[in-house]
């Protein structure tokens, strides 16, 4: 099978426009003949099924949480980006989609990213009307701040909140829907598996996590806006349900998965204190705007430190590394965030770590407190540093922070075309769950606009191509398609359930993650990844005879839906490291160590792998087929990335 | 540290439940309250026991799904904090713990100390939104807003829905949760047009729902991890005295 | 009027009713203290005793005391049916108790009301009732108008036509229905002393809680205003007034 981007002919700031124009359009009075299935409800799925009902379509939207509000989208803290140029600072369409295909190390489509650029605006248009309460200025104007290295002030914020903002938002456009009776809503239930129908995809099967049922749903369309896949590494700031089981089950019906191996690590979260770690918070990074990063100069000072025979303030300043600030003095502590991860690592891997377990960088604002004042640094990020507080018993405001990178954020997702339809006829996929926008690198406050630009502004138009091309006559249920998918979702819960082992489902998530962080994290060598398939297929192994699964289906079960999650996680993690392993470059969050410059930062190889690794699934323990959807830069020149 | 809870289990919502005693040995002071329960719930699922539901999400104190009653407390001991950010060096050592599901008729139990809060979520459908539609909206910076009344709507936004407020209140009351939404579209020049129909609606899906009444105890504020303030539950009744019998 | 009476059955509805009538209760308090601070007066009764002929009688007060009468019961009914609707929102109650952060009076506005409401009977029958209907003793004050001073006598049921107050040959002269004499010998006893001192600090926590409440209820929470209300309700509503009540029970105990 060929890979058709579909990318528009004509040029760059044209593509969209004269798209939408070429798109079919649905009749108005045929709309509410189509069924629209959404599953995921963070800012991509519910702005879709808010925006796809109030088209007229009728939409069933899908949750595991018991309220659309709990998706992850809201633990977002810094903000969203958008072209606005309210600042006169020189920021245009054209700079936020340079920064963004830059910062994605040029391993994205450009016509996407333009595309994202350009219904950024409209984004924070559509928000603020719904009354999202971004921050604001004496005089009345929306207050924006640089974020993540930008040289412009684009980002909108909302406090610390922005993402919970932005999705209370969204989660009223499509409450609104619901009370129309536009959308019906189904929480507590999640999807198992896909239904496709003549090479179509034409509904779900999903289990309600209440009492068991497993249940098939039929739609024209079925968008999947089910988030990233990063709790493959078992510890990462994902939301503990966050899981990749959706587009995996339908990757195993004909979706292709588009670079899974870019994967995301923040750098500044809080360090991991044991093996009781459940999950890593993040602090925003906008925290980096005036915390200074540093580790001792030494070994020994750094042991001291570890051993608790000195504290941060009795090692001198000329003692200090502020490795950032040194080694990029024109961007500094502000480099994006994949250089900040990579540079902490290695100050760590040095020895010169800080914290019991020496991971971990110091973060200090004595510089800015003696500078602003404590009130100040309080105003900006008071609620940064009580959430610290909390967590770590340590003041930030007497004592530098301690972090340590943590994953993030996973680039990588279902393959899509310009449409956001996967490689399967009917079956979309919006937001993290995509692959699309970010390229090799995700630029800070990023996330949130590719979720409300797919949501709000792409797919209403995109999807009513393809339903005016297969027209309104009613999805046939009858066929056995959907019999014999939900047989087989019961099959594999009933196999599930047999698993009466020793080992917990945990204890192999955790394995999981270790092998995942230690061998295809921050950085990877092709004998780490030859290592870890290994590991991981023999894990995986070990899990279908040793697991312990306990209760039965029919009721609230947590350890068969861990089970089937964990499950997927296995497949998954070793399509990664294939990913990994195939990617002999270092690009963005895939840092291969034999492929550095002198210096030690990422090198490309645009030559060779300037292309989307899109994999197909060939059956169980087959190895995947790797489909290459070359990218083509017409308009910006790819450079090395430097921010020296 | 070691410590002995006392857990409210129930099988489902038509099954009456009781409190099972637990122990939960070699605690770290630095575990969060939920991974406590982790550990004790690793070690019931390698006995073959069924382990303790709970709901929880995001364990960063955003989402609002994680709940429990800790010791009689909505969110346990500790202010301004959602069980998930509740560390167990705001315990003692020998301590005996007890852990309910919130109590409330509006929030029927789903399993053990997982409840439904549907409610919350009928509450907002009812009228919690300002009815614009995707696109054809006027230029953000068109919408003048004082930085103050935008500061103070968003003290309201800031709530997480997580029911707290429901359950330490003694009559069940919902009026912090649905106020803070009122309060926030009150004030913002957006949810003009709407207001005093938002706020009748509101109002009347929280009595359908089966919340009790407010008695003005302020219980839900101590207790908010948000600290959503008891004066939007003022304004939410200027709103709703001067829909129903001046605007209306 | 059915739009006013799904107001009404709502909630908020019926907690507009609870703070209306609360606010009416408040407003009587005053007044119904400063008049009985007669009491205190060392004229044998004479003013008491006319303050007590005049808010019987004259009409518009006749009105506003069975609009009263009405607030007592709607404020005691509507309190029934809205602790019955907050039972019925908690069927299980938890069996762990913790601090919650609120007063105790604002949780136990019931037990207060309920200790209000039986002392507000014993009240009414001793002297509301006995007034009107009952037996009370009838008392002649004879005023030389020259000289001011008041001669007092009791009167006996035959003795006693009806409430007068006239001049005759320089002499003023009152025959009324001597109920201050009725609450002096009343106050003589120990438990009805006890009573009402108790009630009075049942009512003291139940405004300490309920004047600042109303306000709440009725939408009225400005930082500007708020520390004046809660100023009013703490010195003048639960400290104030319950002891000023208080100390007549005890002035007429301890004479």
């Amino acid at each position: 099978m060929k890979l058709d981007a579909k990318i528009p002919e004509g040029p760059l700031a044209e593509k969209w426009s004269k798209h939408k124009f070429n798109l079919k359009l649905v009749n108005p009075a045929n709309k509410r003949k189509y069924d629209i299935i959404v599953v995921g409800t963070g800012l991509a799925g519910a702005s879709a099924a808010a925006s796809l009902a109030e088209l007229g379509y009728n939409v069933k939207a899908f949750c595991f949480q018991d309220s659309p509000r709990r998706a992850h989208s809201i633990a977002a803290q810094g903000g969203i980006n958008a072209a606005k140029n309210y600042r006169n600072d020189g920021d245009s369409v054209f700079r936020l989609f340079y920064d963004t295909i830059k910062g994605g190390d040029y391993r994205a489509r450009e016509a996407n990213v333009y595309r994202l650029a350009e219904v950024s605006v409209n984004i924070i248009d559509q928000c603020v009307a719904q009354g999202v309460p971004f921050a604001r200025e004496y005089g009345g104007l929306l207050d924006n701040r640089s974020f993540g290295g930008a040289q412009v002030s684009r980002t909108f914020y909302a406090r610390g909140q922005t993402g919970q903002q932005l999705l209370l938002g969204a989660y009223s456009a499509l409450n609104r829907q619901i009370n129309e009776g536009k959308v019906k809503m189904y929480t507590r239930s999640e999807m198992l598996d896909l239904v496709v129908v003549d090479g179509k995809a034409q509904g779900i099967v999903t289990r309600n996590l209440v009492n068991g049922k497993i249940e098939t749903h039929a739609a024209h369309a079925v968008l999947l806006c089910t988030g990233g896949y990063g709790n493959v590494f078992y510890l990462s700031t994902n939301a503990m349900g966050s899981n990749v089981t959706a587009a995996w089950r339908a990757h195993k019906r004909g979706a292709f998965f588009g670079n899974p191996c870019y994967t995301q690590i923040h750098p500044t979260c809080i360090p991991v204190t044991g093996d009781h770690q459940s999950k890593l918070t993040l602090m925003s990074e906008s925290l980096r705007n005036d915390g200074r990063v540093w580790v001792p100069k030494t070994v020994d000072l750094s042991q001291k430190l570890r051993n608790g025979e000195i504290k941060a303030k009795d090692i001198k300043e000329e003692d200090r590394d502020y490795f950032l600030e040194r080694k990029y003095p024109s961007f500094g502590n502000l480099v994006p965030r994949d250089v900040a991860s990579r540079n902490a690592k290695q100050v760590c891997d040095e020895g010169r770590g800080v914290g019991k377990s020496g991971l971990a960088v110091f973060l200090d604002f004595s510089d800015s407190i003696n500078r602003l004042g404590k009130d100040t640094v309080a105003a900006k990020y008071g609620n940064l540093f009580d959430m610290y507080y909390q967590i770590t018993d340590e003041n930030p405001y007497e004592q530098p922070m301690r972090i340590y990178p943590a994953v993030h954020y996973t680039m990588g997702g279902l393959w899509v075309d310009y449409n956001l339809m996967t490689s399967v006829p009917g079956l979309y996929a919006l937001g993290e769950a995509n692959f699309s926008d970010h390229g090799a690198n995700r630029l800070g406050a990023s996330a949130l606009m590719q979720g409300l630009a797919d949501g709000y502004f792409v797919i209403p138009y995109t999807v009513g191509d393809y339903l005016a091309t297969i027209g309104p006559a009613p999805v046939n249920t009858n066929h056995p398609a959907f019999e014999q998918t939900r047989k087989e979702v019961e099959d594999n819960v009933k196999t599930l359930l047999s698993l009466k082992g020793n080992k917990t489902v945990d204890e192999y998530h955790r394995d999981l993650g270790k092998i995942m962080w230690e061998y295809c994290g921050m950085s990877r060598s092709e004998e780490g990844l030859k290592k870890a398939k290994k590991l991981i297929s023999d894990l995986r192994e070990d899990f279908w005879k040793n697991a312990i699964v306990l209760g039965e289906n029919e009721e609230v079960n947590q350890s068969l839906e861990k089970a089937g999650r964990v499950a997927d996680f296995l497949e998954l993690g070793e399509l990664m490291v294939d990913d990994a392993l195939n990617r002999n470059e270092s690009c963005g969050g895939h840092f291969r160590e034999e492929y550095q410059t002198p210096e030690g930062e990422a090198l490309r190889n645009d030559d060779d792998y300037a292309y989307v690794a899109a994999w197909e699934y060939k059956g169980k323990n087959q190895p995947e087929e790797l489909h290459k959807e070359e990218l083509v830069f017409e308009n910006v020149k790819l450079t090395q990335r430097s921010y020296k | 540290m070691n410590l002995t809870l006392k857990v409210w289990r129930q099988k489902n919502s038509q099954t009456p439940g009781k409190f099972v005693t637990y122990k939960a040995e070699e605690i770290s002071p630095d575990m969060s309250f939920l991974e406590m329960l982790d550990v004790v719930n690793e070690k019931l699922v390698k006995t073959q026991e069924d382990p303790i539901q709970f709901d929880h999400d995001c364990r960063e104190g955003i989402c609002g799904m994680c709940s429990l009653m800790i010791n009689g407390e909505p969110h346990g001991p500790k202010r301004a904090t959602t069980t998930c950010q509740l560390h167990m060096r705001s315990f003692n050592d020998g301590e005996t713990i007890v852990i309910e599901p919130w109590r409330a008729a509006a929030f029927p139990v789903v399993k053990d100390l997982a409840v439904d809060r549907g409610a919350f979520d009928r509450i907002q459908q009812a009228g919690g939104y300002v009815s614009v539609g995707t696109g054809g909206v006027p230029d953000a910076n068109e919408i003048l807003i004082p930085k103050t009344i935008a500061d103070e709507a968003f003290n309201s936004a800031t709530c997480i829905g997580c029911g707290a407020c429901v359950a330490a209140c003694k009559n069940a009351s919902a009026m912090l949760f649905v106020s803070a939404k009122v309060s926030q579209y009150a004030m913002l020049p957006q949810g003009q047009t709407e207001r005093y129909e938002r706020a009748k609606a509101m109002v009347s899906q929280m009595d359908d729902e089966g919340f009790g009444s407010c008695t003005n105890t302020y219980a839900c504020e101590a207790q908010c991890p948000k600290e959503i303030k008891v004066t939007n539950i003022a304004r939410m009744n200027r709103e709703y005295f001067n829909a129903e019998f001046i605007k209306g | 009027m059915s739009n006013f009476s799904k107001t009404f059955s709502s909630t908020l509805g019926k907690k507009l009713i609870m703070c209306l009538t609360g606010l009416f209760l408040c407003s009587f308090l005053i007044i119904h203290l400063i008049g009985n601070f007669q009491l205190f007066k060392d004229d044998a009764g004479l003013a008491f005793n006319e303050y007590a002929y005049f808010m019987t009688n004259f009409p518009p007060i006749k009105v506003v005391s069975y609009l009263l009468y009405l607030s007592i019961l709607v404020h005691t009914i509507w309190a029934i049916m809205l602790t019955q609707k907050n039972k019925a929102a908690r069927p299980i109650s938890y069996a762990k108790k913790g601090g919650n952060g609120s007063i105790w009076s604002s949780r136990n506005m019931g037990i207060l009301g309920t200790m209000i409401f039986v002392f507000i009977a014993v009240h009414m029958s001793n002297f509301w009732y006995n007034y009107h209907w009952g037996t009370t003793p009838y008392v002649e004050y004879r005023t030389d108008l020259n000289t001011g001073i008041t001669q007092v006598k009791e009167l006996s049921e035959t003795e006693f036509t009806g409430h007068v107050s006239y001049v005759e040959n320089g002499v003023q002269i009152i025959k009324a229905k001597d109920l201050y004499k009725a609450v002096a010998f009343s106050f003589q006893q120990l438990w009805i002393v006890a009573l009402y001192v108790a009630a009075m600090a049942a009512l003291a926590f139940h405004l300490l809680h309920g004047f600042q409440s109303a306000f709440q209820t009725l939408g009225w929470n400005h930082s500007k205003y708020k520390p004046l209300i809660n100023f009013l309700g703490v010195w003048v509503f639960s400290v104030l007034i319950p002891i000023g009540f208080a100390a007549m029970p005890l002035y007429f105990f301890f004479k």
